[in-house]
């Protein structure tokens, strides 16, 4: 079973994120990037399924800073071949753009599972994971949490709020956005990283056009009000209590 | 082509879930600048009782046993046809597990161009979405000829989306479902026994402020009260007064739900590890600097033996209110 | 003339016999020993020479003097007893045979005549006493008292090896007694006094109205000898080889300082995963111990009810080496939870009489458990946030000096300005908002005293100290690369740390080249040295009484007893002392990673029995501590053993501060 694994990474939240001066886009000068955590979950997936039934893991991701050492850990965590699209991405790279790049890298190599994130927090035009799939003609099933496969099908656990699962069964190749794998990204020791680096290759495929229609432009991206400390609400417990009354009502909870 | 806009309906074993009434809500806001209708879009099997209480002018049905439940790919095909036929301003899918499964490929089986994540839609044809985490919105114009949008939640209120009076149904002709590649083979009920926290979309949550074990009585109240549980921290969890599987924080669960009520608990960062992602937290303390009220959007320093008591009366009245 | 009569009563045959089994015992001994030796030498290599004086002081101070041993009053006595009995009679026997064997045979002559052989005789028969003293205290406190730490040996066939050593050296010791009263109510010599034990013995034989057995002489000198030379040669079957195991342990020992964990090896994948890999130094160590249990009535982890025994972990990885069944070291033998229970402490290693290095080994394989990953989700996160953004906290490093926000004089930035004192502050007191506001009070105590001092803002990593404990070595490598590039870039004389980590970790195990280590200085330290030079003034007397834990990594790793208690003596403060205080202090439980792992349910965590303590002090208002972990591992075990209102935990600086 050939298994690809798309990833992308995403701005890390833990940093303050700021717009730009123009105010259409992230700051990007401090930006720090990191790895989706659902496409680090769809890596571990991939690594799982490899484990039980063999197969070959390939895992492609678009250059950014800090993707070099994701790929090799990936590798370390037993990935077998590493892609790098690098190209001009300074004009923006969005969902419809990456999934066409990646549609066009993948068409050749024929995977039989295509495994990817659920979602990524900065997607503005939805998830690489359903347009890839109907860029290349595959049935696409998202929200998985654990998916067990044979030759020609695989049988996802989606997962529905309130904890219901259905499982679906999916004809092969298909693409499926992962959730969670059934075990957390496994730990990979900074030595097994820096060894790997000595035996692993990434290979680089250059990326010409990115076409991005499909997607939208933000005409204004702004923060929302901040939140930093509570709203404290004052006077008598009745009254108090009255105000949380219409807080919770507000909320949907009454 | 016309100004309507669709709203593809969501439903799970013959329950509407919530976000079709908020995207109902929102279609009305964006057809009242289009002037066009709003359109709920029900894919089912023997089920057009289900749209009952939609505020739309209309509803198409389609009716299938293919449909009977959401399958991604049964949905796309009869939607694709729908969508193609009558070019509507707009689709409004959920940000859900339904949603966000079918809008992608729509996008480029039609070549529509999609938004995601959205939170607003107004009447000036004007789109809110929130991006990383909710630290950012992004606004902009909705993108012609027909702008698939996901929905999250949070932008209106339920009822908005809900009407008295039954809109007509019209059934709608559909594609042919034969070979599909994605099937539901059943779905799995989560696991009886203990409450898993995390999945409560309301959490009442004791610390210490709470002082003795027969005092979590009035959490748990004021939990049934408001339909939610109770979850504590760690001391109250090491005193035996609650079982650990409500332990909340660094060595507890880590949950997120809708609304996280924190009664006496000072805001210890093991603590707010394990719930800083909560969509609300509110916050009862009497400590003004405890650094709970850090995390928490509204608090109050009221003693909670004051304020909790009179908090459950008065929620108790409220749902027999309404 | 008063002469030894070896071999008095013996017949020839008999003297034939003996030399018969004294060669077969040889050959016995001489094969368990080399096998011991042989399996040692299979570990990888490891240099433990050089300072050859100060070895062999440590060989006459630890074994000749006992002086680790003695640390414990009564076990101390009896095996120093024993000790020093045994090793009497035995060069007493080695005398007997060169008078007989060598000079009498060779020479001619006998040098055991006369007055030498009357102290000779005296000195035997006390010191034959000796022994029974030690070994009845022995039996009395193994069977009879019964200490916890003797008992639920991880091996059933350890209290047979007990019971075997104990018996056998009582029968010799009694035998050998018996043989000389028979003797002497048979020979009845003018020095027979001289043997004031043996005499009774005598006494009492003719007192039975039997002086003349000398059949039964005959039999009770060849059981004596039999069984001297059945447990000489079992020696190194038994616990006994730690007479010699012990002391090349000691001599072997590590001169580095305590704080400077070995480096990591890496042939064959990263850490321990076979028993090949330790190195010959911790194989020695595994064969020395002594089964004493003195490291596992101070061990944190083994006291809050987790899985770890370091005397069980020894005594398991030395049968492991035996073993023929192809049990695996991880999972078989040890399981990741001991391995993971240890919070590095180092308790053990300080009272250990066989000075045996635990945290050497329990590292090493917690090092090959991160190679591979087995670790739980918490550690894992840390881990991850440590590698990704230098801190636990996974929060950026812009944020590391967001507590210096709101202070005037603003906190200088040693990355532009020279200064004297770098401030090197650590992740918990730069990161936990429980801790800031101390953090901030030391700041203003530093600014106080008129120091010039700056921080490095966000260029600070963690330091690694824990990390490298936990067995990371890779994210230790990275973050101290680090600090040492941002530490490289500045001008100081001097670094003050808060961590007693920290502390440990930049002092005993940074690459310090080029210009040589600094000078790194705790702060209870560097604020001593103030008070000492006048630099630093108290306005107030504080008259709380206080009592003072040691943080693991100030006091046991690097001896850092005194400046603090002087600190707190000049605020005023009266000083009481935890039973378990200095280098016997009992660790809060957080070091050696743990604050990163999960907790598995104890009966007692370790900061909770370490507050009972303090709260059993009359009138202790004060639990003071001087690391930032403490702070909030006690704050916490105040609360949770319901001693808030009875006790409050303070850093050292709120002490200080208060006092200014
Ligand atoms: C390694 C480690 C792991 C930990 N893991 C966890 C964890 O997973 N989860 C967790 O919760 N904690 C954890 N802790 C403990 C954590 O540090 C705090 O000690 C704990 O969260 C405090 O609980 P609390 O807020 O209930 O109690 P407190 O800190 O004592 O706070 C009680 C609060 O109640 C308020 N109060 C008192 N009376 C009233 C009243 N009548 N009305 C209103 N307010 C009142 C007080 O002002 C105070 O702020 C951990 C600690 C450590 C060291
Ligand atoms: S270092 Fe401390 S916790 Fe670890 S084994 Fe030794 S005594 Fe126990
Ligand atoms: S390791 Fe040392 S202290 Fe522990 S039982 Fe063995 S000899 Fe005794």
């Amino acid at each position: 079973m050939k298994i690809a694994v798309p990833i992308k990474f995403v701005p890390d939240l833990v940093e303050e994120l700021t717009i730009d001066p123009n105010g259409t886009a992230l700051d990007t000068s401090w930006l720090r990037l990191i790895i989706n955590e659902f496409d680090d979950h769809a890596v571990e997936q991939a690594i799982l399924l490899k484990e039980r039934g063999g197969g070959e893991v390939t895992v492609v991701a678009a250059e950014a800073e800090g993707v070099d050492d994701f790929l090799y850990t990936a590798a370390a965590k037993g990935a077998d071949h590493l892609i790098k699209l690098t190209g001009d991405f300074g004009s923006g790279m969005n969902s419809h753009a990456a999934a066409r790049a990646l549609a066009d890298l993948l068409k050749d190599s024929k995977p039989d599972l295509i495994l990817t994130g659920v979602q990524a927090h900065n997607d503005l035009d939805g998830a690489v994971g359903p347009l890839l799939a109907e860029l290349l003609d595959m049935p696409y099933v998202g929200y998985v949490a654990g998916v067990s496969s044979t030759n020609d099908k695989a049988i996802a656990r989606k997962e529905y709020p309130g904890g219901i699962i259905a499982e679906m069964e999916i004809k092969l190749p298909a693409v499926l956005g992962i959730q969670a794998a059934e075990q957390p990204p496994r730990y990979v020791a900074y030595n097994r990283i820096r060894q790997v680096m000595g035996t692993s290759k990434i290979e680089e495929r250059t990326i010409t056009a990115l076409d991005l229609s499909g997607g939208v432009t933000a005409s204004r991206m702004f923060q929302p009000e901040s939140s930093q400390r509570a709203t404290i609400l004052e006077g008598s417990p009745e009254e108090v209590a009255d105000q949380m009354v219409g807080i919770l009502k507000e909320l949907g909870m009454l | 082509m016309s100004q309507d806009i669709f709203v593809v309906i969501e439903h799970l074993r013959g329950q509407v879930a919530d976000i079709s009434y908020v995207m109902l809500a929102a279609a009305r806001a964006l057809a009242q600048g289009t002037g066009g209708k709003v359109v709920a879009i029900l894919l089912g099997h023997n089920a057009q009782e289900l749209a009952g209480n939609f505020s739309a002018n209309r509803v198409l049905y389609a009716d299938h046993p293919a449909l009977a439940e959401f399958t991604s790919e049964a949905y796309q095909v009869t939607l694709a046809s729908l969508i193609r036929e009558q070019s509507p301003r707009a689709v409004l899918f959920g940000h859900t597990t339904i949603g966000a499964d079918i809008a992608g490929g729509l996008s480029v089986k039609l070549s529509l161009p999609l938004v995601s994540s959205c939170r607003t839609l107004n009447s000036n044809g004007k789109f809110v979405c929130q991006i990383c985490g909710g630290k950012i919105m992004a606004e902009g114009d909705l993108p012609s000829p027909t702008a698939l949008v996901t929905m999250a939640p949070g932008g209106y209120k339920l009822e908005e989306g809900q009407s008295d009076q039954a809109p007509a149904i019209e059934t709608t002709a559909i594609p042919s479902l034969d070979d599909l590649r994605v099937t539901l083979k059943h779905y799995i009920e989560p696991e009886a026994g203990d409450v898993d926290i995390a999945k409560e979309p309301l959490l009442i949550s004791v610390g210490r402020g709470i002082q003795t074990k027969d005092n979590i009585e009035i959490a748990r109240e004021l939990a049934t009260a408001l339909g939610g549980q109770v979850s504590a921290s760690r001391p109250i969890v090491d005193q035996g007064w609650l079982p650990a599987s409500c332990l909340v924080g660094k060595s507890g669960k880590h949950v997120r739900p809708k609304v996280y009520l924190a009664l006496g608990i000072s805001g210890a960062p093991e603590h707010v590890e394990g719930m800083n992602e909560s969509d609300t937290i509110i916050a009862i303390n009497t400590d003004p600097n405890a650094p709970i009220f850090n995390v928490a959007k509204y608090g109050t320093t009221a003693d909670i033996f004051d304020l909790v008591p009179a908090l459950t009366e008065k929620v108790k009245q409220a749902a027999g209110v309404s | 003339m008063p002469v030894r009569e070896t071999f008095w009563n013996i017949p020839h045959w008999a003297e034939i016999a003996q030399y018969i089994l004294a060669l077969l015992t040889a050959v016995v001994f001489v094969y368990g020993v080399t096998r011991r030796i042989l399996r040692v030498r299979q570990g990888q290599s490891e240099k433990r020479t050089g300072h050859f004086w100060a070895r062999i002081w440590s060989l006459v101070v630890q074994v000749l003097g006992q002086k680790r041993t003695l640390g414990e009053l009564y076990p101390g006595l009896m095996h120093f007893t024993i000790f020093w009995g045994m090793l009497v009679l035995a060069i007493g026997t080695a005398l007997a045979t060169v008078d007989w064997d060598i000079t009498l045979l060779f020479f001619g002559f006998q040098f055991l005549t006369g007055w030498v052989y009357i102290i000779f005789e005296l000195t035997l028969d006390i010191l034959g006493l000796l022994v029974i003293t030690g070994l009845g205290m022995a039996i009395y406190r193994r069977y009879v008292i019964r200490p916890a730490r003797l008992q639920n040996f991880p091996l059933k066939t350890l209290p047979r090896d007990d019971v075997y050593v104990l018996a056998m050296l009582a029968f010799i010791a009694i035998s050998g007694y018996l043989t000389e009263g028979l003797r002497l109510a048979v020979t009845q010599p003018d020095w027979g006094v001289w043997s004031p034990i043996g005499g009774v013995i005598a006494a009492a034989f003719l007192a039975l109205g039997d002086p003349n057995n000398q059949t039964l002489h005959l039999i009770v000198w060849g059981l004596h000898i039999a069984s001297a030379f059945i447990i000489l040669g079992s020696l190194p079957f038994t616990k006994l080889f730690h007479i010699f195991s012990v002391p090349l342990n000691i001599y072997f020992r590590s001169l580095q300082p305590a704080g400077a964990l070995p480096a990591a090896r890496t042939e064959g994948g990263m850490g321990v995963k076979e028993w090949k890999q330790f190195t010959w130094k911790q194989l020695l160590d595994f064969e020395s111990c002594t089964r004493c249990g003195r490291c596992q009535d101070v061990c944190p982890a083994y006291l809050s009810s987790q899985l770890l025994s370091p005397r069980n972990m020894m005594i398991k990885l030395d049968a492991h080496l035996w073993e023929k069944d192809g049990r695996a070291l991880h999972g078989d033998i040890i399981a990741p939870e001991e391995i993971w229970a240890c919070t590095t402490c180092r308790a053990c290693a300080q009272v250990c009489p066989a000075f045996i290095e635990h945290l050497a080994s329990i590292v090493d394989m917690r090092r090959h458990l991160v190679d591979q990953g087995q670790m739980d989700a918490t550690l894992q996160t840390a881990l991850m946030n440590l590698g990704r953004y230098g801190n636990s906290f996974g929060q950026s490093e812009r944020m590391r000096a967001k507590w210096t926000a709101s202070l005037q004089p603003a906190v200088k930035d040693a990355r532009h300005e020279p200064v004297e004192y770098l401030w090197f502050v650590g992740d918990y007191a730069s990161y936990s908002p429980t801790l800031t506001e101390v953090t901030r009070k030391a700041a203003d105590v530093f600014h106080k005293a008129g120091l010039n001092f700056g921080i490095l803002f966000d260029a600070e990593r963690n330091a690694g100290n824990d990390v490298r404990r936990v067995g990371e070595e890779g994210i230790f490598e990275m973050l101290a690369g680090k600090n040492m590039q941002a530490l490289g870039k500045c001008k100081f004389e001097t670094i003050v740390t808060t961590d007693p980590h920290t502390y440990n970790t930049l002092k005993n195990e940074y690459s310090w080249n080029g210009n040589g280590r600094p000078r790194i200085l705790h702060y209870t330290e560097l604020l001593d040295k103030l008070i000492v030079s006048g630099q630093l003034k108290f306005s107030k007397k504080l008259d709380y009484k206080v009592t003072y834990h040691d943080p693991c990594y100030l006091g046991r790793y690097n001896g850092v007893y005194d400046a603090p208690r002087r600190l707190i003596r000049a605020t005023g403060c009266e000083l009481a002392e935890m039973p378990r205080h200095g280098e016997r202090a009992f660790c809060c439980g957080a070091g050696g990673g743990r604050i990163w792992m999960e907790e598995k349910p104890g009966r007692e965590r370790p900061s909770e029995i370490r507050v009972r303590e303090a709260a059993a002090l009359e009138g202790v208002q004060a639990f003071v501590v001087a690391c930032p972990k403490d702070v909030t591992m006690f704050r916490d075990a105040v609360k949770t053993t319901g001693n808030e209102s009875r006790l409050q935990v303070k850093d050292l600086i709120e002490l200080v501060h208060e006092a200014l």
